[in-house]
């Protein structure tokens, strides 16, 4: 008999101690997310899974499952709010598709994607910030990175090496490397290590791999982050 | 919202094919859209796409007739239906063609990724524009006399390139490096059929 909570409408069941996140994509559920990877503890920072629960609005990543809750995810007014977060995602760094190796199987990119956006609606920042290509194996471009953090929690929780981090604040906020230098080069990172394969978006990225795969089979070139992230296929 | 929305909150305000009397569609009373298209700080790639629409381009030219574009030649553009901007702004020409354009078109289309953030060209923006020019003109192998060009003809460069929609407002966006002949084909029939342009998912990408 197992405890359930319901998701547009939809009845899912949970176990004790998972979130709603959790549930939902145990059942197959898509709730969009990008610092959210079910291989790691809930950072809870992007907010695009934000879902209505009784009434409140709330992260669903980080919200545990509670019996009869009503929760509503795939609503015209919540995927507007989803919208509005990638596309100041997309302005508060420099996300020049074209040129970008992560094309074709970013999450950033494939969200966007989901929800339709068709311009980045607010005014570009076009920040000034540092690609760091000292290490021999991994290219390290920050004008892509979103702060998910899932980098930092890989090294640290996966890896055992602490090689990323994230310092300053709101729109100040940087992904540092831990290193005297502070260049990537300078770490014990491998190209072998967690951190380096679960970056959602081309911030983290293989050198000489880059457009390995032709368009037309790229990761989310036919389907749909919803139903790759839910149908089976894993990101 | 700002004045820049992703889907334009006004119906579109075009003569409909087939509206007007019931005459053959081959007779003149069809009144035919107008469209004018040009390529700002972009590279033609989009306008290249556009012809990939091609057979399709014989049943299309039956509905518009074109205003000031590349396939024309028109220098000014007139009043028109739609305009279709292809590239970001990168120089004080790109801004005078671009108000041209909103002034004369009641629909405004940005088409491609650099008219819609910049795009390949806006990889300069974090360049000094001084740094960019010395590299390109006095340091770039291959140059006879290494100078920076400074015709006071030439259009006065911007340290940044813009959206164009930070310039003047946008009613539709078509996104793509470039769009897809199928996808400008999609978006341009929903357009003259006074439907809301939607894009299939695999027409809708940013590269
Ligand atoms: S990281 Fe993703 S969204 Fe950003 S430029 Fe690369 S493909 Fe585009
Ligand atoms: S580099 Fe990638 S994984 Fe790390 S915080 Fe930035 S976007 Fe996230
Ligand atoms: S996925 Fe829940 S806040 Fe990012």
């Amino acid at each position: 008999m197992s405890k359930t909570i319901t998701i547009d409408e939809l009845a899912v069941p949970f176990k004790e101690g998972q979130t709603i996140m959790d549930a939902a994509l145990a059942a197959g559920v898509y709730i969009p997310h990008l610092c959210h990877n079910p291989e790691f503890k809930p950072h809870g920072s992007c907010k695009l899974c934000t879902v209505n629960v009784n009434g409140r609005n709330v992260a669903s990543c980080t919200l545990p499952a509670v019996e009869g809750q009503q929760v509503l995810s795939d609503i015209e007014e919540l995927n507007a709010d989803r919208l509005a977060l990638t596309q100041m995602l997309f302005v508060e760094g420099n996300h020049l598709c074209p040129a970008c190796e992560k094309t074709g199987n970013c999450q950033l990119q494939a969200v966007a994607y989901y929800l339709g956006m068709m311009s980045p609606h607010y005014n570009h920042f076009y920040p000034q910030r540092e690609a760091d290509a000292s290490h021999h194996d991994v290219m390290l471009d920050r004008n892509r990175c979103i702060y998910c953090e899932l980098c930092v929690r890989a090294s640290r929780e996966v890896d055992g090496k602490n090689v990323f981090g994230l310092s300053g604040r709101g729109i100040k906020t940087l992904l540092v490397v831990n290193s005297a230098s502070g260049l990537l080069g300078d770490t014990d990172l491998a190209v072998t290590d967690k951190a380096v394969q679960v970056c959602p978006t081309g911030a983290i990225l293989i050198k000489r791999h880059g457009y390995a795969v032709p368009i037309g089979q790229r990761v989310f070139d036919h389907i749909t982050i919803k139903d790759v992230q839910t149908g089976g296929g894993d990101e | 919202m700002s004045e820049q929305s992703d889907r334009s909150p006004h119906p579109i305000p075009l003569p409909q094919a087939g509206e007007g009397e019931a005459v053959s569609p081959a007779g003149d009373a069809l009144k035919k859209i107008r469209i004018a298209t040009c390529s700002l700080a972009g590279c033609f790639g989009c306008h290249m796409s556009f012809l990939d629409i091609d057979e399709r381009l014989f049943g299309l030219i039956e509905l518009v007739e074109f205003d000031r574009s590349p396939l024309t030649d028109i220098k000014r553009c007139g009043p028109c239906d739609v305009g279709i901007v292809e590239g970001g702004v990168c120089n004080a020409e790109n801004v005078h063609v671009l108000k041209e354009f909103r002034k004369n078109c009641k629909v405004l289309v940005a088409i491609g990724a650099c008219a819609i953030n910049g795009g390949v060209p806006a990889m300069r923006n974090n360049i000094d524009l001084w740094d960019c020019f010395q590299e390109v003109y006095c340091y770039e192998g291959g140059l006879e006399c290494g100078q920076i060009p400074n015709d006071p003809e030439l259009p006065l460069p911007f340290d940044k390139v813009h959206p164009i929609s930070e310039v003047v407002k946008v009613d539709y966006f078509l996104p793509g490096c470039p769009p897809s002949g199928d996808a400008i084909w999609k978006f341009l029939t929903d357009l003259l059929n006074g439907r809301e342009p939607k894009l299939d998912y695999e027409q809708l990408h940013f590269d």
